[in-house]
């Protein structure tokens, strides 16, 4: 019966696990905010009009348009060859960090990156690398590029998972014999299904692309650079007073978040009506698939590209000897790179191994519990228990991470590697839950009812039935809890104290230092980590179910 | 309502300082050397140490292996990308009243930093001029040693380096260097965008532009002195105004800046700019020894003299391995640790040692050392100019951001 205790209390707990620490990150606020004159610092600030425009230009604009193209390529492609082509593409790049799909887009598009290395001189006559600005340029394309790359793919993701619930197949075969187009049948019939189901993680990618550090430090402008980064840059400095600002940073980008997730609601109306309006003047909108279809195959292939020869940049940089504009590969190779930072990257890998298994270990426990308890016990989670699942999602980190910090220290628990590990349960069992809940809920529950019969207890149901069958989901879920610990960069900073290094902290402290080739040997293993997860994920059940054709090729 | 908020902050912080106590562990007395060296047996240092420059990781490692072998002290580097970082763990630190067993134990710091920590008392000392290696140090040769940014070090910081500015070019695609300001800024006018600075506030940004108003003050020995409200204005205009003329030519037209010193390094590596410049004369040999740059960079200096200044180790209040990072702060000053720092296939740092005054054999180790290349001769490195008090940093560096922080 006690176990029965532990499983009811799950459900509760895991709740208090996501909004206590944002809770008391956000009351935190109030001690520096209280004393001193941080608010009219922060309004002396001469870059706060300049960062707030940032905030919200970059992340406004890279979430619509990396919802623009997932939409794109799910509604003009879904069904076609190409669709599983461009899936697989892309699903891997969703367990890149960001910091290290950013520092190789950085390469790849810089005057004096790969891209102009290949065409030079022979098709632009640079002997030298153009004095352009593509790069921390001042109104944040660069960033907005490096947000689309790395979102698009996740929200892509989030659409598939979203798209059986809707029907689409139902619903397209009754568009296409009313003689609509592809897109226009999908845009019309099968997206309102899908909306509500996404709604949320399109409020987390927003969130999350208007107060990103690690991107905007690396791609980002930085006169001013955006409102995130410079609360971060305060929050940082010797000088106590400039905690003040920071705080004062905070509220206002909390602020910020808020209005625009508010402004989405009403946009979200507005996008109802007149989609209304489109379909009440019936045209079918056939030709459209001619230019969708292409145009949605280039995006897809070239934000994988993107991605990929960064990365592929990156790796060559860590073997490169010298390597001068505009030779398009190093003029000789060498691995001294990776002997000489061997220690320190077994030592952060070890490290953020640890860290992710701890964590996703965790949060898949925690998940696991609450979904039993679901199905033990009958509970209906509402709406209100999946906002408090995206609650750490939604409220930026920047805002109540610094807080949360102090009260760790004054707890006695600064810097440690459990600290941080438990701060990272806060981030990764959101992604956890969101990706097994569905499989899990979708088991067929009749096979529950035969075990009973035969004379199981719900625990032997649970081990021997439930777990087993649902292996695949499960190993998929607790890999992405692992890419999601391993990219961590603020959560880790800030609770860590600096102390708690991973692969991405250094990743991202190399890259202030600019050496691409120690650089290119952390995002090597960045990258590397998380995609034996997903391996893992995919080879153990073909593995353990060697023997067993109908649960080959499930779910 | 504020007054509400301030009220409860005002019994959060009693409830805080209550729960923590006054517990002050007692840290090790200097004085006593065999009681150090003692406690320090076993301990593990956290050094807290820029992390952003992989030959400066591996030094750290190796002294690291050393202070094992020598005196059974672990060294661990936490990496900072700004030292700035370490200053705020332990502010914050005794902001939640954890006044012992502080995470910090050693912090590489110089100028701003230093000043800041030790006007809020958050340091542990004075113990450098206890430390048995201390008499080596060339204090009347190299005055930076305790003095830094004139801010007298009284032993609360420890010197393990000198540094001393240095501008680097291809003298195969610039083969005549400009070697004063007035002549960068004729040069920039005839070559734009290929001459930039770290961003201030960044810590070599800010020196490039204390360099430049050297050159712009007729009395240096006013920059000895705090900067007063009164004359720092008609001391610097001249700066702004030749910056204000320099900005239109620096590369990407001064719409954007390099990070710090390596990712001004990389834009001269990738052939972006044709000039950079270092707070360290060795950095260009021991790149080019990596292979990290093309044999042709050499190093010069500007006419008048550039300046120099010393990195140190300072120990927070609250270290719960004080006695360990003394250890640490003594084996950094010994002749062979110091000759491998120089060494510019090592670091190709200066070093704060009286090398002539050294015995035989350790006078040997730093004689046996090939400077490089592209490094100056001592000889050749001309005058090291001291570092202006700490304010004009300060003032300079937010003046910068607010004259050229926002692009218009």
């Amino acid at each position: 019966m006690t176990q029965g205790g532990v499983l009811r209390a799950a459900p509760p707990l895991t709740a208090l696990l996501m909004a206590g620490p944002v809770l008391a990150g956000l009351g935190a606020l109030a001690i520096p905010l209280s004393d001193g004159d941080g608010l009219a610092r922060l309004l002396a600030w001469n870059g706060l009009s300049g960062a707030v425009r940032l905030s919200l230009v970059t992340g406004v604009v890279s979430t619509l348009v990396s919802l623009a193209l997932a939409l794109l390529i799910v509604a003009a492609l879904d069904g076609r060859r190409s669709f599983r082509l461009i899936t697989r593409a892309l699903s891997p790049l969703l367990s890149v960090p960001h910091a290290a799909a950013a520092l190789g887009l950085a390469f790849l598009i810089s005057p004096s990156g790969w891209i102009a290395r290949v065409l030079s001189p022979w098709a632009t006559g640079w002997q030298t690398p153009p004095d352009v600005l593509i790069l921390n340029d001042p109104a944040g394309l660069a960033l907005i590029l490096g947000l689309v790359v790395k979102e698009t793919p996740f929200l892509l993701l989030m659409i598939l998972a979203a798209l059986p619930q809707a029907d689409p197949a139902r619903r397209m075969t009754v568009a296409a014999s009313l003689g609509y187009g592809r897109f226009a049948g999908w845009a019309l019939t099968v997206l309102p299904a899908v909306w509500p189901q996404i709604r949320l993680p399109v409020c987390a990618v927003l969130a999350y692309a208007m107060t990103s550090v690690e991107m905007a430090l690396i791609l980002g402008p930085s006169l001013p650079p955006t409102l995130a980064v410079q609360i971060v840059t305060w929050s940082m400095q010797p000088d106590l007073a400039w905690r003040g600002p920071a705080a004062a940073g905070a509220v206002l980008q909390l602020g910020l978040v808020v209005a625009v997730l508010a402004v989405l609601w009403l946009g979200e109306r507005l996008v109802a009506v007149l989609g209304c309006r489109l379909a009440f003047t019936g045209r079918r909108g056939a030709r459209l698939d001619g230019i969708v279809a292409p145009l949605a195959v280039v995006l897809a292939a070239g934000s994988a590209a993107a991605v990929g020869l960064g990365l592929a940049g990156l790796g060559v940089w860590s073997v490169a000897g010298l390597w001068t504009f505009p030779d398009a590969l190093p003029a000789t190779f060498t691995t001294g790179t990776w002997e000489s930072a061997a220690p320190g990257l077994l030592a952060a890998s070890a490290r953020t191994v640890a860290l992710a298994a701890i964590s996703a270990g965790a949060a898949l426990a925690l998940t696991l519990a609450c979904l039993e308890a679901e199905v033990r016990f009958g509970l209906r989670p509402g709406h209100a228990a999946l906002w408090l699942l995206y609650l750490p999602l939604l409220v930026p980190q920047v805002v109540f991470l610094p807080g949360l910090h102090v009260l760790f220290v004054w707890l006695g628990f600064g810097g440690s590697l459990w600290a941080v590990a438990a701060v990272h349960v806060v981030f990764v069992l959101p992604y956890v839950f969101l990706s097994l809940a569905a499989p899990w809920r979708a088991w067929d529950a009749r096979i529950c009812v035969a075990g009973a019969a035969l004379g199981a207890g719900a625990d032997r149901v649970f081990w021997r039935l439930r777990l087993p069958m649902l292996l695949q989901p499960v190993l998929t879920a607790l890999a992405i809890g692992l890419a999601v610990s391993i990219g961590q960069y603020l959560p880790t900073l800030a609770i860590g104290g600096g102390r708690v290094t991973t692969l991405t902290t250094e990743a991202v402290a190399l890259s202030s230092g600019g050496n691409r080739r120690v650089i290119g040997t952390y995002a090597v293993m960045q990258t590397l980590l998380p995609a034996v997860g997903f391996a893992l994920a995919l080879a153990l059940p073909a593995l353990v179910f060697r023997n067993r054709r109908g649960m080959r090729g499930a779910t | 309502m504020r007054s509400a908020i301030s009220k409860l902050t005002a019994l959060a912080v009693i409830a805080i300082a209550a729960v923590a106590g006054p517990l002050r562990a007692e840290q090790p007395d200097p004085k006593n050397w065999p009681a150090v060296l003692e406690a320090a047996k076993g301990q593990t240092v956290y050094w807290h140490a820029w992390g952003g420059d992989p030959k400066i990781n591996a030094f750290i490692a190796w002294v690291g292996e050393q202070a094992e072998a020598r005196y059974g002290v672990t060294l661990e580097q936490v990496k900072l990308a700004s030292t700035a970082d370490a200053v705020a763990t332990v502010l914050a630190e005794r902001q939640a009243g954890q006044d012992a067993d502080g995470s910090v134990d050693l912090i590489w710091i110089n100028g701003e930093n230093f000043a800041g920590m030790k006007s809020e008392g958050v340091l542990f000392g004075p113990f450098a001029e206890s430390l048995p290696n201390w008499p080596l140090v060339d204090v009347a040769g190299k005055p930076a040693t305790v003095m830094d940014f004139t801010e007298p070090t009284e032993g609360y910081e420890s010197p393990w380096a000198m540094a001393q500015l240095v501008f680097e070019h291809d003298s195969a695609r610039l083969p005549d260097p400009p070697r004063s300001a007035k002549a960068l800024l004729d040069w920039a006018r005839a070559n734009p965008g290929r001459f930039t600075y770290p961003q201030p506030p960044d810590y070599l940004g800010t020196t490039f532009l204390k360099q430049a108003l050297y050159a712009h003050v007729a009395d240096p020995a006013l920059l000895q002195s705090p900067a007063d409200e009164a004359s720092y204005e008609a001391v610097t205009a001249p700066l702004w105004a030749w910056l204000d003329q320099l900005t239109p030519h620096l590369w990407r037209s001064g719409q954007a800046y390099p990070a710090n010193e390596p990712a001004l390094g990389q834009l001269l590596a990738d052939g972006e700019i044709d000039i950079s410049f270092a707070f360290n004369p060795g950095r260009a040999s021991a790149v080019i020894a990596a292979g990290e740059l093309p044999e042709t960079v050499r190093t010069f200096v500007w006419d008048g003299g550039t300046i120099g200044n010393a990195s140190f180790v300072a120990i927070p209040y609250n270290a719960a391995h004080a006695a360990g990072a003394m250890v640490i702060a003594n084996l950094l000053l010994d002749p062979e640790v110091q000759a491998r720092a120089q060494d510019p296939a090592v670091l190709g740092f200066q070093t704060v040692l009286d090398v002539a005054s050294l015995g035989e054999t350790d006078r040997a180790q730093f004689d046996a050392l090939d400077l490089g290349v592209a490094t100056l001769a001592p000889a050749d490195l001309g005058p090291a100019l001291l570092e202006p008090h700490a304010s004009w940093m300060t003032r300079i560096a937010e003046d910068w951001v607010s004259r050229y922080g926002v692009v218009q």
